[in-house]
């Protein structure tokens, strides 16, 4: 048991680093001297290049095995600079800091926000990164909780406007409710097993079979988590919170929350998952098929909230007029499409790319992630005095006013469509044809009519830069922080829809070795990901399948 | 000849990097920005000639050249090149029609310039793209791409209700092809599941998936087909979805206009041709007869509404709905006359009513309006542009020694010769023949001959000026390959017969055939190692998994 903790602990260097750096960010934002503390984001960087470094070595060091963990890290660490950049300068324009730092000599460390901004933004990416190596509930319950708690007060970071303030309490009760509601999951899910670790909960359902004490708690825990991802039915509070937080922390809440809830629902969800193994095909072209399938009852309640996710976002996006809450129903939407992805795993074939639905969803968080930061970043570059400037005809004639802008919110529009060629189709094709495997042929339908409906409220997003004529007194300020974001964003939206077949296979590699994990030697996974093996014979195999039947 | 290889890519490479890069190369100056895409146009051009000296039609039945580039290959994407006689032919009215458009609209265009011939320029490679693919997403990717430039075209450069064209014309072929997707997945997944050769690796090519109907019931064929149809029939369109057309139509500028009828519908007919009717054959030989009935209906209704209309251009917009219902009945005939003639059709179409949107938007750029009420008796002030007005007019109604007759005729014989329609169809499209002649020749009649009349403040005939040669270089090509087809069909048509052929063999000699029996690929929970039922086989070589750790 030590062992195995200190095993783990090995493991967490990227989290301890990001640990560290969130404590040296709040000391160098309370420094004396105003030049050392605008370094305070540059230290928040590092920190993250540093611990995404430290994430490739190991996975590098332990011959490229990626497993969930990992990728989570490296996604976090990815995307997260990409936040950072957007979030820099944020806190520094706030009244509150400014008067704070206004007096050189009489610095008032207690007013000013920038230390405790972005050492909040490091623990929370940190939180999403032990979901991801969460190998225990208890684990699990604390990393989720990591991530939430910050967020509830990046959201009220602008404490001038009354808008944020009322969302940051609506965040953080909803929040609270909802953590309330898995914790009560996780509890009887260790009520019907008496473990709380992962693998002993596994072995202890593949043996007593599934109860109903540990189906409840699994549905209220996939719930409870419903509120991370913003999913049907805890999704009411997206629209308000993303329209009053600024929007750098608007961003950051549509992908580290929602990371954090995809990857425990896909823990959470495998709990249930039970790896049956059965000869198909005829006698010549026979071959073994490994596959995961989950309860009907689990099914069932993702079929409903996927559905439910799905439609209330897109309609619900049709009636906004502001390009926020226009995001934050799509942000429900795509967060409905991800479900059907994840419903995709209950009938992931080992060795085949194209069933898992696990993976799906992690290349397709990556996926939105991008579109949305080129969205939002298009749109923070839209003000009105100082003001966030966030209506749809404030957007009006960007292509005449900043056509590189406008082109920008046009490619990351598209990739959210899920318009070929953007990373939004290939992400889609992967979820939907796993999904289509796991036999959900009506959910996939109403999922691609939903992504017809959901062109509407973007192609008005577009018809606004391109086919409105300037009007209002909206000024367009092109932050470099802000462009970088959105130009990184489309431009990587654009790469991986063409060359994303090595992200494609990693997430396969990483979430297969969590989904097959104790089943298969997930040591030797990448061997045979894409490689059919030709030199084992099936008489080979059989005589191991015998052989194992016998020991039962 | 293996010169010819590298030519399919370079035919969708080099107009999207002439639209890219045109900013850079052409600069902002709008005289060489035009010049730059003409001399661009010309050039692929001359590549697709290259492409129809190399081709041998000798193996039209087969995709004659074939390249291959790597993509998503563990979603199994790749983008895969391949042509037979009738994409040659389709390539070809492409690349002969882009410069003669881009030649026309010289003048049309005064803002926004750049922009304009970009999206011209990467529809350009979106249509070719959808003609050379022989992967179906990308084929599909192309598809769904031409609608950004078409949307762009329609909605910038348009008249006065652009706004609300361009987002049906969106909308409407967006949610049809979602279904389209949706469907494409399932018959992959239908093939990657059952077909024992492929052993769950899903594959999008043409080749593997043209056996996917051997693994599908009639049932699951008829629903791919619906789903397909939902999309190519909006794109063709055939009655009753075709209410996007004329609007999309009356409002895009002459060029969208010319590239929507010349070449975007027959990307709809293509994909029929291509996808829908030769890998569903069963489903085809169902929807055959209400195929018919639609293109019927389509016919002559569409004909009727021409004949009520008031302005020139939705006239031809009407008509080419009313065309397009002879190519969908020849290749729901199902046999070489119907198929051959339905493609004959798809090029004729695209040169007559090409050419007719073009003079009328000549017309419309001296006198600004379409109004037939208004212009009357052109012939007396415009000879030149009367002359080739009639000349496209007699064209597009199908005179003998035109181009249009021969499609015309082999699409009713061939609906006559089947059984799966008959002599009734074909009569009652016949009287399509009728109301055809009617309406063009009233049009004609009114506007070219008659008392001469012109639209108030443009009514001096003094300042009226006739085609310069600009605009009769633009039109002398067109009536030129008219003229030819006319005399001399049998260049195109003798190539046509081996692919139509080979479609017609395909769905008769395999229709019938008794469904393979389905590989059991139940997902069941029920199964567990304990179970597993070993059977024996000689030799197999093919095993997907390895156990390793199987005793876990």
């Amino acid at each position: 048991m030590e062992n195995q903790i200190l095993y783990k602990l090995g493991e967490l260097g990227p989290e301890i680093v990001m640990l560290i750096g969130a404590c040296f960010c709040l000391l160098v934002g309370l420094h004396k001297s105003a030049e050392i503390r605008k370094l305070t984001v540059a230290v928040a960087a590092l920190t993250l290049v540093f611990a995404g470094f430290f994430n490739t070595w190991q996975v590098v060091d332990s011959g490229n095995v990626w497993t969930l963990a990992t990728f989570t890290k490296m996604a976090v660490c990815g995307i997260g600079i990409l936040l950072l950049v957007f979030a820099s300068g944020l806190p520094d324009k706030l009244k509150m800091s400014q008067e704070a730092e206004a007096h050189p000599e009489n610095f008032d460390p207690g007013n000013v926000m920038r230390g405790e901004f972005y050492a909040f933004f490091l623990f929370s990416l940190t939180g999403v990164m032990l979901c991801g190596g969460a190998s225990d509930l208890v684990w699990l319950f604390l990393a989720l909780e990591l991530t939430s708690l910050p967020t509830y007060v990046m959201v009220a970071t602008g404490r001038d406007s009354i808008k944020a303030s009322e969302s940051g309490i609506k965040y953080f009760f909803l929040g609270a409710l909802s953590a309330a509601v898995f914790l009560y999951g996780f509890a009887m899910i260790y009520g019907a097993t008496g473990v709380t670790d992962f693998v002993s909960i596994r072995n202890c359902v593949s043996e007593t079979g599934i109860t109903p004490l540990f189906t409840l708690g699994i549905v209220l825990s996939i719930l409870g988590i419903g509120f991370k991802i913003a999913a049907f039915p805890m999704h009411f509070y997206t629209a308000d919170v993303y329209e009053g937080a600024p929007t750098p922390v608007t961003a950051f809440l549509a992908f580290v929350p929602k990371t954090a809830g995809f990857v425990s629902l896909i823990l959470v969800v495998s709990l249930t998952a039970k790896v049956n193994r059965q000869w198909v095909g005829e006698s010549e072209m026979e071959y073994m098929r490994v596959f995961i399938s989950l309860p009907d009852t689990v099914k069932a309640v993702l079929w409903v909230m996927a559905a439910f996710t799905m439609t209330i976002g897109n309609v619900m996006g049709l009636m906004q007029t502001n390009v926020k809450r226009i995001l934050a129903y799509s942000s429900i939407a795509h967060s409905g499409y991800m479900i059907v992805g994840l419903l995709g795993i209950s009938a992931c074939v080992y060795g085949q790319t194209s069933s898992n639905g696990a993976a799906g969803v992690m290349f397709y968080l990556v996926a939105y992630a991008l579109g949305n930061m080129a969205a939002f970043g298009v749109l923070a570059c839209m003000e009105r005095n100082g003001d966030e400037a966030t209506e749809l005809s404030d957007l009006h004639g960007l292509s005449s006013r900043k056509p590189m802008l406008a082109a920008l919110m046009l490619i990351a529009n598209l990739s959210l469509v899920g318009l070929p060629p953007m990373v939004g189709f290939a992400g889609k094709l992967y979820m939907f044809s796993a999904a289509v495997n796991a036999g959900f042929v009506g959910l996939v339908i109403i999922a691609v009519v939903n992504s017809a409906i959901s062109a509407v409220y973007y192609l008005r997003i577009v018809n606004a830069c391109y086919f409105k004529p300037v009007d209002g007194d909206t000024q367009v300020v092109a932050r470099q922080n802000r462009i970088a974001v959105a130009v990184v964003g489309s431009v990587l939206a654009i790469y991986l829809g063409l060359a994303g077949n090595q992200l494609a296979g990693i997430t396969y590699k990483a979430t297969v070795a969590e989904l097959f994990k104790g089943q298969i030697d997930t040591q030797s996974v990448e061997e045979f990901v894409h490689v059919r093996p030709a030199d084992t014979t099936v008489t080979a195999i059989k005589a191991q399948i015998n052989h194992v039947s016998q020991d039962h | 000849m293996p010169d010819s290889i590298a030519l399919l890519p370079l035919l969708v490479i080099f107009p999207l990097l002439s639209g890219l890069l045109l900013p850079l190369l052409a600069g902002d100056n709008p005289e060489r920005v035009r010049t730059f895409t003409l001399i661009s146009t010309i050039f692929t051009f001359v590549f697709s000639i290259g492409l129809l000296i190399g081709f041998d039609f000798t193996q039209s039945a087969e995709f004659g050249l074939v390249s291959q580039i790597e993509w998503f290959s563990s979603l199994g994407l790749t983008f895969s090149f391949g042509v037979d006689s009738i994409s040659v032919w389709l390539i070809l009215l492409t690349t002969f029609l882009m410069p003669i458009v881009i030649l026309g609209s010289f003048n049309a265009v005064k803002e926004r310039v750049r922009e304009f011939y970009i999206w011209l320029l990467l529809l350009e490679a979106a249509m070719i793209g959808v003609f050379v693919a022989t992967n179906v997403i990308f084929f599909y990717i192309c598809f769904e791409f031409t609608l950004i430039p078409m949307y762009f075209l329609i909605g910038i450069y348009g008249s006065s209700d652009r706004l609300k064209a361009a987002r049906i014309f969106f909308l409407y072929t967006f949610t049809g092809s979602m279904l389209t997707f949706a469907g494409i997945i399932y018959m992959a997944w239908c093939n990657a599941t059952q077909n024992p050769s492929m052993i769950g690796i899903w594959n999008f090519d043409f080749s593997a998936l043209s056996t996917a109907y051997l693994y599908m019931t009639d049932t699951q064929q008829l629903w791919v087909m619906l789903a397909m149809l939902a999309g190519f029939a909006v794109k063709v369109p055939i009655f009753p979805v075709h209410t996007w057309l004329p609007l999309a139509h009356t409002e895009a500028p002459t060029a969208g206009s010319v590239v929507l009828a010349g070449v975007l519908l027959k990307l709809g007919t293509y994909a029929l041709v291509r996808l829908a009717i030769p890998m569903l054959p069963a489903a085809a030989l169902t929807v055959a007869p209400v195929m018919g009935i639609a293109a019927i209906i389509g016919i002559v209704y569409a004909a009727l509404i021409c004949w009520m209309q008031k302005d020139i251009k939705k006239l031809v917009a009407y008509s080419s709905v009313s065309h397009l219902g002879f190519c969908i009945l020849g290749m729901f005939a199902i046999n070489v006359q119907g198929i051959s003639g339905s493609v004959m059709y798809m090029i004729n179409h695209g040169l007559s009513t090409g050419a007719l949107f073009l003079l009328i938007g000549m017309v419309y750029e001296r006198y600004h309006t379409r109004e037939m009420a208004q212009l009357n008796g052109l012939a007396k002030v415009m000879p030149i542009w009367a002359s080739f007005m009639v000349f496209f007019a007699m064209a597009s109604v199908g005179l003998p020694g035109l181009n249009g007759f021969v499609g015309e005729f082999l699409t009713l014989l061939g609906a006559f010769n089947t059984t799966l329609m008959g002599p009734v169809y074909a009569a009652v499209a016949g009287t399509g023949l009728i109301f055809g002649a009617i309406y063009i020749l009233y049009m004609v009649g009114k506007v070219v001959w008659g008392p001469l009349k012109l639209p108030a403040g443009h009514d001096d005939p003094k300042h009226v000026t006739d085609l310069n040669r600009r605009e009769i270089a633009v039109l002398i090509p067109l009536a030129v390959a008219c003229l030819w087809l006319g005399l001399y069909p049998n260049c195109m048509l003798k190539t046509l017969d081996a692919p139509s052929q080979a479609i017609v063999d395909r769905i008769y000699v395999n229709a019938d055939k008794p469904l393979v029996k389905p590989i059991h690929h139940g997902f069941d929970s029920t199964s567990n190692p304990a179970q597993l039922t070993v059977l024996d086989s000689q030799s197999s070589e093919i095993a997907t998994i390895k156990l390793q750790g199987v005793s876990n």
